[in-house]
């Protein structure tokens, strides 16, 4: 009849809270060390080299911000939806949207100075991020669609068109595989400190971390988010109309991700393509998981994941261990930190847990080949010696492979 | 005594975290008896039951059922010795048919109906008949009339008087004097974990009961003669309202409430009480008919503009629709405020305001909290209840619709909730007091209306109302109805 006796908690003290994500980290290094091993590494190396080639130089450490500063903000993005439990799951296709955005701005005013053409662009990717997150959050909010899965299969159509774009209208004449051409140069973020990559994307990321914490600690509408969040019945009851904090809250998650595209668009890559993110949109659930859904927990987080990210190229370099162990990594810690929140009893993983079907699909979807390429590398990095890393297989997003050459390479320095 | 008793429980002690819920006691169930277990909230009647049903296992203590020791480590453990148990939160499976719960006896209840469509007072009944049909000899019934009309309380006592007179051995939980006084032979009252006191029934009255269960004297509410009655405030007309089937729930409801009285809406649960308290609130579409507030039309308005209107709600279900339970005391006081420009300086919350009113609350209400910080979920039912009824009665409410104010609230709480009633009425604030305890009804309304299947049975004066007749008028047995 009860088969499980579970006694709640009572509210968990702070250092509680911070321990949880760090024994998920722990668990997640651990699980992952297995992996190591049996792609026959020595495992202090080759965490040894994952932290060095993060860490280990100015330059690394640069190239590491440059790695979290999008992480930052779909992390900020799904945070501040899982909030008002809006399961905003499609942070990705809202980051292409920005994306695209801040291409169209780079590519259309030609003429106009940077000090106009920047702040257009960046409200203009906010914009179209969160004008695509509202389409499901207006159909969760009025006519109770399903966020998770409206969500989830608005990025494919985001993506898609991102390639019709690519391919068709703003194809580049000279490149071989399709990709925009370079936007003008008033439209590219600047870059603050000299030989790197730290472009003012990055600190932006970390204001709007301060701007969300603003929002959610002191302000009406941060009270709103999570009183709907919580229990939106009794938010309604109270007179907050709950359509319309969804609503809002899918537009400001939307933009943030619009944001992480437009850093990287305008930061990083300088022309529109099919790779753009590394699925960055879906790292940022578990951002914004293992960050407790709080600001500053994502951008510890992020920067936690960005480091695992900068680092991996170089510990595959050094050790031969494969980069994929980065997205097992996420996923291990993903699923640490929801069984220990649901151990807990948290509120959040009540929820989170109707994520795991989505986030499934999400990374089946792509992964059935990817997965394989990765356990048949891992299987070979085993057989033979250490060889090139392949980031047209780094892609975690459902991006139509066709017609995308392996070897397209960002540049790995500048 | 022939023979060994049902239940022999000896030394029970029970700890939950910082609470001792069992301290300690015997308790012992003859066959052939209806016994009461009487106490507040929090007593560890609930408790005990529990322990005996297999559900908690006792920290210490013996068990014997039928004369052998016993340790029951399940319900099916216990339901095997022939025991039997009707929860206070219902058991059944909610997506199930009423069918596939129990093989149905006779029960006034749609038997394909899902569970979940069911209201709380249909649900207890199919519960009551699915323990009876179990066959159980060793019956525990935890505050089974709540939610039942005086005819039908009256049959189900009967019921237990015949089950006892077939030997079997019949646990009342109860802190209803009226009933432990009607159906049982003996009492014993609990009170802070401890056995206080064991009476027969015979040789006790409630005042002696209330006192053993309370630890004082208990008042009852003092309600002084009507004033002149105020103009209306509340005004539902031919209200129609569907039920989450898409079947009528409210039909063609029309009264009104005045300024300065409370009106009373008696009824069994399920008759369209919470369809109407919902559409009053702006939470559930009215297909015809009008609410108005003062001057203003309310019907098919959002819950915010009720809120602007400064009526007060205390809805049925607390926990679900009344608060934010994750969230801290404060941010739950501040719900209906929270954009009052007292709590803010520019875009920004001013930390200050908002401490100074949540304290201010929290003391004048006597919310027993550490802090206005704590997360709501840490308080008891009846500081959950005190904490909705201050924020609802902050704004100085023209109208307070309470729905159930103080089910499964323990005397000194429920005193509480009465006291404020009637307060309010003295200040000239009209109240539609939505209850199924006919006896909170009679003390506290000026009028008292009848629902029965989503129709308004008719309106009579408190000073003119008898039990009988309410109790026909629940029933379904209206003025032009049927009369013996």
């Amino acid at each position: 009849m009860i088969a499980l006796r579970l006694e709640r908690r009572h509210p968990l003290p702070l250092w509680q809270q911070a321990i949880l994500p760090l024994l998920s980290v722990l668990a997640a290094l651990g699980l992952c060390g297995l992996l190591v091993l049996w792609a026959g590494a020595d495992l202090v190396r080759a965490y040894a080299a994952l932290f060095v080639g993060a860490l280990g130089s100015r330059f690394a450490v640069l190239e590491t911000f440059v790695k979290s500063a999008p992480l930052i903000l779909t992390g900020l993005a799904v945070a501040l939806a899982f909030r008002a439990k809006f399961w905003n799951i499609g942070a990705e296709g809202q980051l292409y949207a920005g994306a695209t955005a801040a291409t169209w701005f780079g590519l259309t005013f030609t003429e106009t100075p940077a000090w106009l053409l920047l702040p257009l662009l960046l409200l203009g990717s906010f914009a179209a991020g969160g004008a695509w997150a509202l389409i499901p959050g207006l159909l969760k909010a009025r006519l109770k669609v399903d966020d998770v899965v409206t969500t989830l299969l608005m990025n494919y159509i985001m993506l898609y068109l991102v390639s019709a774009l690519v391919d068709g209208p703003w194809r580049e004449p000279v490149s071989q595989w399709p990709q925009s051409p370079e936007i003008v140069e008033a439209a590219q973020l600047p870059i603050l400190l000299e030989r790197s990559r730290f472009h003012l994307g990055i600190p932006l990321a970390f204001f709007c971390a301060g701007l969300v914490w603003l929002l959610l600690a002191r302000t009406p509408l941060g009270y709103a988010i999570k009183a709907v969040g919580v229990n939106p019945r009794a938010a309604e009851f109270g007179g907050i109309r709950t359509a319309r904090v969804i609503a809002v809250t899918a537009l400001l998650s939307g933009g943030l991700a619009g944001l992480a595209g437009a850093g990287e668009l305008a930061g990083i890559q300088f022309h529109l393509m099919e790779a753009i993110s590394p699925g960055y949109g879906y790292s940022g659930i578990v951002v914004a998981m293992l960050g407790g859904l709080h600001p500053l927990g994502v951008v510890l987080a992020a920067f936690f994941f960005g480091v695992v990210n900068n680092g991996a190229q170089h510990m595959s370099r050094v050790t031969g261990v494969p980069t994929y162990l980065v997205e097992v990594m996420q996923g291990v810690t993903l699923l640490a930190m929801l069984a220990a929140l649901l151990l807990l009893g948290s509120f959040a993983a009540g929820g989170a847990w109707a994520l795991i079907p989505g986030l499934l699909k999400a990374r089946l979807k792509v992964g059935n080949a990817d997965a394989a390429r990765a356990l048949s590398t891992l299987g070979s990095r085993m057989a033979g010696p250490p060889g090139g890393i392949d980031p047209s297989l780094h892609t975690l997003h459902g991006a139509p492979v066709s017609g995308s050459p392996g070897g397209d390479a960002p540049p790995d320095s500048p | 005594m022939t023979g060994p008793p049902a239940v022999r429980m000896r030394g029970v002690r029970k700890r939950f975290l910082d609470v001792v819920a069992n301290d300690g006691i015997d308790f012992d169930l003859h066959p052939g008896e209806v016994c009461a277990l009487l106490g507040e909230n929090g007593a560890g009647k609930t408790t005990l039951m529990n322990i005996l049903f297999g559900l908690l296992p006792p920290d210490a203590g013996t068990l014997e059922v039928w004369g052998e020791p016993v340790t029951l480590r399940s319900p099916r453990e216990a339901i095997a010795r022939g025991i039997g148990m009707v929860h206070q939160h219902f058991t059944l499976v909610p997506p199930h048919t009423v069918l596939e719960n129990i093989v149905v006896g006779t029960l006034e209840v749609d038997p394909d109906a899902p569970v979940w469509q069911l209201s709380v007072g249909e649900q207890q009944r199919v519960e009551i008949v699915k323990a009876l049909y179990r066959g159980a000899r060793i019956l525990i019934l935890d505050e089974p009339t709540a939610v039942l009309t005086p005819p039908e309380a009256r049959g189900l006592f009967k019921a237990l008087r015949s089950l006892a007179a077939e030997g079997r051995a019949v646990v009342f939980i109860s802190h209803k004097l009226r009933e432990v006084m009607e159906v049982t032979d003996r009492v014993v009252v609990l009170r802070g974990g401890r056995v206080v006191a064991t009476r027969q029934t015979a040789a006790t009255d409630p005042q002696e009961l209330a006192r053993l269960m309370v630890g004082r004297e208990v008042h009852t509410p003092v309600r002084r003669p009507r004033p002149a009655a105020g103009a209306p405030v509340l005004e539902v007309e031919e209200l129609v309202v569907d039920n989450d089937r898409g079947l009528t729930a409210v039909e063609r409801v029309s009264f009104a409430v005045h300024a300065g009285e409370i009106f009373g809406l008696a009824g069994v649960s399920g008759n369209g009480q919470g369809e109407l308290a919902e559409a009053i609130f702006g939470l559930r579409r009215a297909r015809r008919g009008r609410i108005r507030v003062g001057d203003a039309a309310l019907t098919n308005r959002p819950a915010a503009e009720v809120v602007a209107r400064r009526v007060a709600r205390i809805p049925e279900d607390r926990i679900g629709v009344g608060l934010l339970m994750e969230l801290s005391l404060a941010e739950n006081l501040i719900l209906e405020t929270y954009r009052d420009p007292r709590f803010r300086r520019g875009p920004f919350f001013l930390a200050s305001a908002v401490a100074g009113f949540a304290d201010r609350l929290l003391a004048d209400y006597r919310v027993r909290a550490p802090h206005r910080a704590v997360p709501a979920k840490t308080l008891s039912g009846g500081n959950l209840q005190k904490l909705l009824l201050a924020r609802a009665l902050a704004r100085e409410p023209v109208l307070l619709v309470a729905h159930q104010p103080t089910r499964g609230l323990d005397v000194a709480a429920t005193e509480e909730v009465h006291a404020r009633l009637l307060e309010l009425r003295e200040r000239g604030v009209a109240v539609l007091l939505i209850s199924e305890d006919l006896d909170e009804i009679l003390a506290l309304s000026d009028r008292i209306g009848v629902l029965y299947e989503g129709r308004l049975m008719g309106v009579v004066p408190a000073e003119e109302a008898r039990v009988e007749e309410l109790g026909l008028l629940m029933a379904g047995v209206g003025p032009e109805g049927p009369r013996a």
